[in-house]
């Protein structure tokens, strides 16, 4: 909403002065988004200064100029005034400018095949004098340190520009923010006259509201002006409407533009010769079409309010008007249309067919039912002064009454809500100031809501008023209560806060994506999730909400890598989305390595980045989140996307549906799809939401204290074994021998090939044995050792090597 | 006798000059061994006289002690000479570069979150969350704001049906409408998370995150909400003092609202919190509307409070002069390190919120 000081006055009385003024309506939370002189088309025009003239090389008579244009900037101008010359002071417009004499839009050219940014202009262009033999020539004295300033004084006014809420549609008019401010002690809210206005004749076009299924208008007022001259507006009506942003059209829209800015009270005029005999206000039938004043073509749907007469529509009521009966210059009679629509089908009409206008904006958001008169009333008495004619009476027709919104205020909430007291005399002068009609009932205050306060329906609307207009200030800085209800976080947002930093001590950077992502490379990682479409995405990559975090990580390492980094980990935890519902979502941590270990290394010989990388970083995670060692198993069950041979599970039961996490090789078909260029990429996930929840609290998990002196003996072992039994079951075969005596089992070496049969391959154990009760002598260990070796051979078919 | 000490007196010499480990140690066992030539003379001692014996014996102990000392001086000497040849040998170039350092980093999003959860943490909250798709009812309507409320508008939403019943979360106030719904009062929750418009330019992203505010008891008034945010925001800039004013505004879920802004100023190109005569909105706040209340089942009459909705991106923005907030979600690695935290700094009380 904008408008200016000057305009402000017209409603109220003041001693504030701009500033003070600026400030107390931000406190009333009316907040002001500006204040400044509205932009003119002559700012652009600034004060330049030639450094050097040289002739056109392809024009004896055009000059090719180097100006000096402020802010270290200098452009290259051509030239044809004889006048052009090294060191000379000038006016100088840049592309874009209009030249006030021809109203044409400079573009930047080429003159006789050299490019020309913007020109020099002499006074005739600028309608400063006729002179037009050369270009404008500065005093020296007066201009040679304003070089890039404007040459033209701004001299409009400043202009107020404030950002109304949603539910203050009164203050989107000038009276309505007079009357804040005079609540508020800024000053005085002028009375309005009481008009003197002649009417002659009645309004004979024939109104009629029909009664609708929905109901979009309630009230339309209207008044017949015979026998007006349009015309262009006086020049204080053209100030207004330009210091508004908005282009003057003529008198008679001027008009009724200002009636709705000043009282927030939206008009319409017609031209009333175009009124096919009556105006009926009624629902519109599908497929019915007007052309509104935008200059489009709309086609209706049911129930949608419209204004029509026996040809048909002539507008939308509230929202817009039709060309078929605006008004021009040279119409002679207007009707003039002051109405009710009711903010729920203007909203919905504005809505379906995407038209916004100032009086859609206004109606949506609740215009004073009771304000019609005194619109039709005051726009009447400016176009009889404009425009001259005759006034009819006004005609209202309505087909349901105001109703009032009366509310019983305990005082006693203010304190409650806000933690301050107020006299209830001080409470009672805002109130009225603002338009409430108080009256009293003992405790209880009997409020009459002013009909311009669509949004004040009950108590607690009454307490903000009170303290808006008193003051926020107002209210004390309480210390905080530090009470507390429960614990600051449950376990699995522990696990989210451990997990994060645990991957991140990694190396991984961590990254944040959108949730959403392109159905493309969605399609690579979704398995068996159903894709969820948005209806309305930003733009046509990123149309899906993302099934898994991979997509976007993906896509970004590429980035990165085109970027021209090599070794890169990064890792982001987030949500994937499992369905479309509330709630179908997992929080996963997905993470992705790339390039080398150790590259160019003066010491350590470079290698490729693999599956045992990831699966460390992501079982030391694990771990440090306080998942317990011996509680997890892997397998080499993954999803599709994964290298199906070199990937992995992490579960934590054996018959696990899902695991807590993979790791592994990228399928390299999507590599291949994707075009992803590395020397190796392997990935990792974790979702949070399968980790099963420890009941227990550290403190009651630590078992006790045990530890054995007797002296440890190691054995080595080496198994000839089939290529495909998992080391894991080896290792746990030989610890099920005796668990109390085996501490650790290691596996140190693996190799296929050389000496070792087809489909075989050989393992080699270190195993760690250690009593609790005695040292372990010959015969004992000699027991352990063949006992190690006859289960592994029967329970895996491997065979010792000897 | 006065050969021995004849051969004493060369070996003495021969060790003076001698410099092989090896053959200090044939010396000895020259001297020393089975049928070393000391060994022997103390065999003769059997074949003198008693009186000849005891100044034998005693002379031959000397020679023999004096020897064997000059054998293990001169074996330690060899020895120290050696290892230090050795070292000497070994030395390495300490400047070249160490072993590859990972270096990971915590983005600043998750730094601010666990930055705010540890501030509120301190005065008693605990952290909530709620789905990142909602549906129309608790994002909008249990909040107050029906269909054909104007505020939707402010809301640009991203919806996942046509009939617009599913949508990606416009703000986390959901959450409260959430909380409220599935537990008995009093409340005291924060709840950070991501949150969707459907907008995107410079100053705005299609995606951003937000931490919601609620406290609700018997008798929470404004005063408290002005307490509680006043902290917050000291504590979250780590400064004394924080120029901070509280403006009317309105918000559908909250009568009165409020919108808050806190006193900046631009130093050497920098912007600095909390003092200074320019005015930064950096969140908004309210008394929960009755509306919403009984929308969640809270009488009310016996219960009141406040929330409030803080933009965790731009406070992360503000504090540790990041421009651009589309730049959070672009995976650009050089951003990413720059900006990234250290995992081990965990925002906390005692150890300080940021180092």
């Amino acid at each position: 909403m904008k408008f200016t000081v000057d305009w402000l006055k017209n409603h109220f009385d003041t001693k504030f002065n701009n500033n003070q003024i600026i400030d107390k309506l931000t406190n009333i939370g009316l907040e002001v988004e500006s204040f400044e002189s509205s932009t003119s088309e002559l700012d652009t025009f600034i004060v330049a200064k030639i450094i050097n003239a040289k002739t056109h090389p392809n024009a004896d008579r055009l000059k090719l100029c180097d100006v000096d244009i402020g802010g270290d900037k200098t452009i290259e101008v051509v030239c044809g005034a004889p006048n052009a010359k090294n060191g000379l002071l000038t006016v100088y417009a840049p592309p874009g400018s209009i030249i006030p004499k021809n109203q044409m839009k400079l573009s930047v050219s080429k003159i006789r095949g050299v490019t020309s940014y913007g020109m020099l202009c002499s006074e005739s262009e600028l309608l400063l004098s006729n002179e037009s033999d050369g270009i404008i020539e500065l005093k020296n004295n007066k201009y040679a340190n304003k070089i890039g300033e404007k040459y033209f004084k701004n001299t409009s006014e400043k202009v107020i520009d404030l950002s109304i809420t949603p539910n203050r549609p009164d203050c989107l008019g000038v009276r309505g923010i007079a009357r804040d401010l005079s609540a508020a002690g800024a000053g005085k809210l002028k009375i309005n006259k009481k008009s003197n206005l002649k009417y002659r004749g009645n309004q004979n076009i024939n109104v009629t509201i029909k009664k609708e299924k929905v109901q979009g208008c309630t009230t339309f007022g209207s008044c017949l002006i015979k026998g007006v001259t349009n015309k262009e507006s006086p020049k204080w009506l053209k100030d207004k409407i330009k210091s508004l942003g908005q282009k003057p059209i003529s008198a008679i829209v001027d008009i009724t533009n200002y009636v709705m800015f000043d009282l927030n009270r939206p008009l319409h005029a017609y031209d009333a010769d175009k009124i096919d005999n009556e105006i009926i206000v009624r629902s519109s039938s599908k497929g019915e079409s007007f052309e509104a004043l935008d200059n489009k073509k709309y086609i209706l749907e049911n129930d949608m309010c419209v204004i029509s007469d026996r040809s048909g529509v002539l507008g939308l009521g509230g929202i817009i008007g039709g060309t078929r009966s605006g008004t021009e210059y040279s119409t002679k009679n207007i009707l003039l249309e002051s109405a009710y629509f009711l903010p729920r089908s203007i909203r919905k009409t504005s809505k379906q067919l995407n038209i916004d206008t100032d009086a859609k904006f206004r109606f949506e958001r609740g215009v004073d039912p009771l304000s019609i008169e005194e619109g039709l009333i005051k726009a009447s008495e400016l176009i009889k002064q404009i425009c001259g004619g005759e006034i009819s009476n006004l005609d209202l027709k309505k087909i349901e009454n105001y109703k009032k919104t009366i509310i019983n205020f305990d005082p006693s909430l203010f304190e409650k809500t806000t933690g301050f007291n107020l006299e209830n005399k001080e409470l009672i002068k805002i109130l009225e100031k603002l338009g409430f009609d108080v009256s009293k009932n003992k405790k209880i205050l009997k409020l009459v809501v002013p009909s311009w306060r669509p949004d004040i329906t009950q108590s607690i609307d009454i307490v903000e008023e009170i303290v808006r207009i008193k003051g926020y200030e107002h209210i004390n800085t309480l210390e905080p209560i530090k009470t507390r209800l429960k614990p600051t976080l449950n376990y699995y947002q522990k696990l989210f806060h451990f997990l994060q930093r645990s991957v991140a001590s990694k190396g991984y950077l961590e990254t944040v994506t959108w949730s959403f992502t392109d159905s493309k490379i969605n399609q690579l990682f979704k398995e068996n999730d159903k894709e969820i479409p948005i209806v309305n995405p930003i733009s046509s990559d990123l149309n899906v909400l993302r099934n898994s975090i991979f997509p976007n990580l993906i896509f970004y390492l590429k980035k990165n890598l085109d970027r021209g980094f090599k070794d890169i980990s990064l890792f982001e935890i987030g949500p994937a989305f499992k369905g479309k519902n509330p709630g179908d979502q997992l929080t996963v941590i997905g993470a992705v390595r790339a390039g080398k270990v150790s590259r160019l290394s003066w010491n350590d010989k470079e290698r490729i980045v693999d599956t045992f990388d990831v699966k460390k970083d992501v079982i030391q995670s694990l771990y440090e989140a306080g998942i317990n060692k011996d509680d997890i198993i892997i397998d080499d069950r993954t999803p599709s996307y994964y290298h199906p041979g070199k990937s992995g599970g992490v579960y934590q039961n054996k018959n696990e549906k899902n695991a807590v996490a993979y790791f592994g090789e990228i399928h390299p078909n999507i590599i291949k799809k994707l075009d992803i260029k590395t020397e190796g990429l392997v990935i990792f996930e974790i979702c949070l939401d399968y980790i099963k929840e420890s009941k227990q609290k550290i403190k009651d998990l630590k078992s006790e204290y045990k530890f054995s002196d007797f002296q440890k003996s190691e054995r080595d072992f080496a198994f000839i074994i089939n290529k495909n039994f998992k080391s894991q079951e080896l290792v746990n075969i030989i610890k099920s021998v005796d668990n109390k005596l085996i501490k650790s089992v290691r596996v140190f070496d693996v190799f296929e090939g050389e000496n070792i049969p087809e489909g075989k391959k050989s393992i080699a154990v270190n195993v760690i044995i250690q009593s609790e009760e005695k040292t372990l002598n010959e015969n004992d260990l000699d027991n352990i050792n063949k006992l190690i070796i006859s289960s592994v051979e029967s329970k895996s078919g491997a065979k010792i090597r000897s | 006798m006065s050969d021995i000490k004849k051969i004493k007196d060369d070996y003495i010499d021969k060790l003076n000059t001698e410099n092989n480990i090896d053959k200090v140690n044939n010396i000895k066992s020259e001297l020393f061994g089975k049928n070393g030539i000391i060994s022997n003379e103390f065999k003769k001692l059997g074949s003198v006289t008693v009186e000849e014996r005891k100044k034998l014996a005693s002379d031959l102990n000397n020679i023999k002690d004096e020897l064997q000392n000059k054998i293990s001086t001169k074996i330690q000497e060899i020895e120290t000479k050696e290892i230090n040849l050795k070292l000497e040998k070994e030395k390495i170039d300490v400047t070249l570069p160490e072993r590859d350092i990972e270096i990971g980093k915590i983005h600043p999003v998750s730094q601010v979150i666990d930055e705010i959860s540890s501030i509120f943490s301190e005065i008693g909250f605990s952290v909530e969350e709620g789905p990142d798709v909602e549906n129309e009812y608790n994002n909008f309507t249990a909040l107050n704001t029906p269909d054909n409320h104007p505020a939707r508008d402010m809301h640009d939403t991203f919806y996942l049906d046509n009939t617009k019943e599913l949508l990606l979360r416009t703000h986390t106030s959901p959450v409260q409408v959430r909380t409220m719904l599935k537990g008995k009062p009093p409340f005291k929750i924060i709840a950070p998370g991501r949150t969707y418009r459907s907008d995107s330019d410079q100053t705005h992203a299609p995606m951003f995150h937000q931490v919601e505010g609620l406290h609700i008891d018997k008798n929470i008034n404004m005063g408290h909400l002005k307490g509680c945010l006043n902290y917050f925001i000291k504590e979250f800039f780590e400064v004394d003092k924080i120029k901070m004013r509280f403006r009317p505004s309105h918000f559908p879920f909250t009568e009165p609202s409020a919108e808050v802004d806190i006193g900046y100023e631009i130093k050497n190109g920098k912007i600095v919190i909390g003092e200074g005569n320019k005015w930064l909105e950096i969140l908004g706040c309210g008394m929960v509307h009755p509306n919403v209340l009984k929308n969640v089942k809270v009488n009310p009459s016996k219960y009141q409070g406040y929330a409030f909705g803080i933009g965790i991106d731009r406070l992360g923005m503000l504090k540790y002069g990041i421009n651009d907030l589309r730049a959070f979600f672009e995976t650009d690695y050089r951003w990413l390190s720059h900006f990234g935290f250290d995992p081990l700094d965990v925002p906390s009380n005692y150890r300080g919120l940021s180092r």
